[in-house]
């Protein structure tokens, strides 16, 4: 009688370490989703600006046509992606056309008077460092899921609930392009 | 982190609790020598009972107002609002409330008594000193005070153990010139006479008041919140060179005094060029500089 009490009592613990790191685990996994998006709305504010910031070098700077082509383009793409590595690639465009516009803008002096570029390329500034802590922050996220998911004993409980492991965004060269992560 | 934030936690209540016994004590002192016996004890308790509530709720108001910060608005400090909205999506916490003290010396503090409630203030002199990379620095090491709950540490000490602390800096001054007075006209009256016990007290309590200054906001954490800060931004250099301006600052500050000192980002000093002696090492809330700056280089 009481050997059974105590099986009871075993098989009542473990279920109730199941039940909690499961909850751990959820919650790890929709923190790792919320720092996805936090990337998401980063990105779109900088769709936002683009518009803006070119309407504002048009004026002074007449012949960088082709360079506006190219952020305009490369944003719509990013928009209008249909798969995470198509995106990536288009943000990657936007970096670097944007970073081009705003080195050649350095060589129009009203240009880097003007007021109102001043504020758009403060906004920009932000909005990328932004877009990089998000990321960083999406990879705290995921560091703290895959360790648990890898770790003994939660290991268990994660294969049961089929709970799958992350990929971070590497480092290199502030781009997308790396992740493969499915939405 | 979170051994730090129920440390806090277990030490902000400590502090009230002592500053509960302590009123309960003087309570029970004024009652026994005034003959008014428990009516004392009862006041002193409900005193520090809503001192110690209104501290915990309004405190962060207090420090703001007694270092003259005022809100700064998006449009006017934009800058200002994305380094901390950046560097908030990478901690993932809530953005504080940001303030402007129009001080020319660089500095900062943080205030409040959680995530969803705290502030963080910089002096103009900041804003004007460092450059993006470097303010990045000293908002991530607020941004981590806020995070692991010092500032409710920092700002329950300030609030009630500091008033200790400049009343019976008051007091000391009171007496010394009051006394005098009071000579001169030969003879003080009865009014001179409760002053000089309520000086008295008050002197009596200022070192115990300032020892519970040092038990509650260690050194240690200055150390602490740098790490978190760099972390934060993923870059100490930046932090460094913050710190190595504000070194070599001359500018001293007229807002921040006793209760607030060791609340600010780095220690607020009044008194041009001092050096650090070991006295004043050990009476001084954080460290020295120069030990952040080789802490900061060996990450």
């Amino acid at each position: 009688m009481l050997g059974l009490w105590i099986a009871l009592g075993v098989i009542g613990l473990v279920l109730l370490y199941g039940i909690l790191v499961f909850n751990r685990l959820v919650r790890h996994r929709n923190r790792v989703e919320n720092a996805w998006s936090g990337i998401d709305v980063q990105l779109r504010r900088r769709y936002d600006l683009i518009p803006n910031l070119i309407e504002s070098v048009r004026g002074y700077a007449t012949h960088e046509r082709e360079l506006f082509e190219q952020v305009t383009q490369a944003r719509t793409r990013a928009i209008e992606a249909a798969s995470v590595p198509d995106q990536a690639q288009a943000e990657t465009e936007i970096t670097r056309s944007l970073g081009r516009l705003m080195a050649v803008a350095e060589a129009y002096p009203q240009l880097r008077a003007n007021e109102n570029f001043l504020a758009l390329q403060e906004e920009l500034t932000a909005t990328e460092s932004k877009i990089a802590f998000a990321r960083q922050f999406y990879n705290d996220q995921v560091m703290r899921l895959n360790t648990l998911i890898e770790q003994f004993p939660s290991l268990i409980v994660a294969r049961l609930g089929r709970f799958r492991q992350r990929e971070f965004f590497e480092a290199e060269e502030d781009s997308r392009g790396v992740v493969a992560v499915d939405l | 982190m979170y051994e730090q934030i129920s440390r806090n936690r277990w030490r902000s209540v400590f502090l009230i609790i002592g500053v509960l016994v302590l009123a309960a004590g003087i309570g029970y002192l004024f009652g026994y020598l005034f003959q008014a016996g428990p009516f004392g004890l009862v006041l002193a308790l409900g005193i520090a009972a809503v001192g110690s509530w209104s501290s915990y709720m309004y405190g962060d108001k207090l420090v703001l107002r007694v270092s003259r910060a005022r809100p700064a608005s998006r449009e006017e400090y934009p800058k200002l609002h994305n380094i901390v909205e950046g560097l908030c999506i990478a901690a993932g916490m809530p953005v504080p409330k940001i303030y402007v003290i129009p001080e020319q010396a660089p500095n900062a503090f943080a205030t409040g008594r959680n995530p969803e409630h705290a502030s963080i203030a910089v002096t103009e002199g900041l804003l004007q000193t460092l450059n993006r990379v470097e303010l990045e620095g000293v908002i991530g090491h607020e941004l981590s005070h806020v995070k692991n709950r010092d500032i409710l540490v920092g700002t329950l000490t300030a609030t009630l153990v500091g008033v200790v602390v400049l009343l019976a800096g008051w007091m000391r001054w009171g007496l010394f010139w009051g006394g005098g007075r009071g000579r001169d006209r030969g003879g003080g009256g009865g009014g001179n006479a409760i002053f000089l016990v309520l000086a008295l007290v008050a002197m009596i309590l200022a070192p115990l008041a300032a020892q519970l200054i040092r038990f509650a906001v260690s050194r240690r954490r200055e150390y602490l919140a740098d790490a978190d800060g760099a972390l934060l931004t993923r870059y100490p250099p930046g932090l460094a060179a913050a710190l190595r301006k504000i070194a070599a600052s001359s500018n001293t500050m007229r807002v921040a005094n006793d209760a607030t000192a060791h609340l600010w980002f780095s220690q607020p000093s009044r008194a041009v060029g001092e050096g650090h002696s070991r006295v004043e090492r050990l009476f001084s809330t954080h460290p020295p500089i120069e030990e952040r700056i080789k802490a900061l280089e060996e990450m």
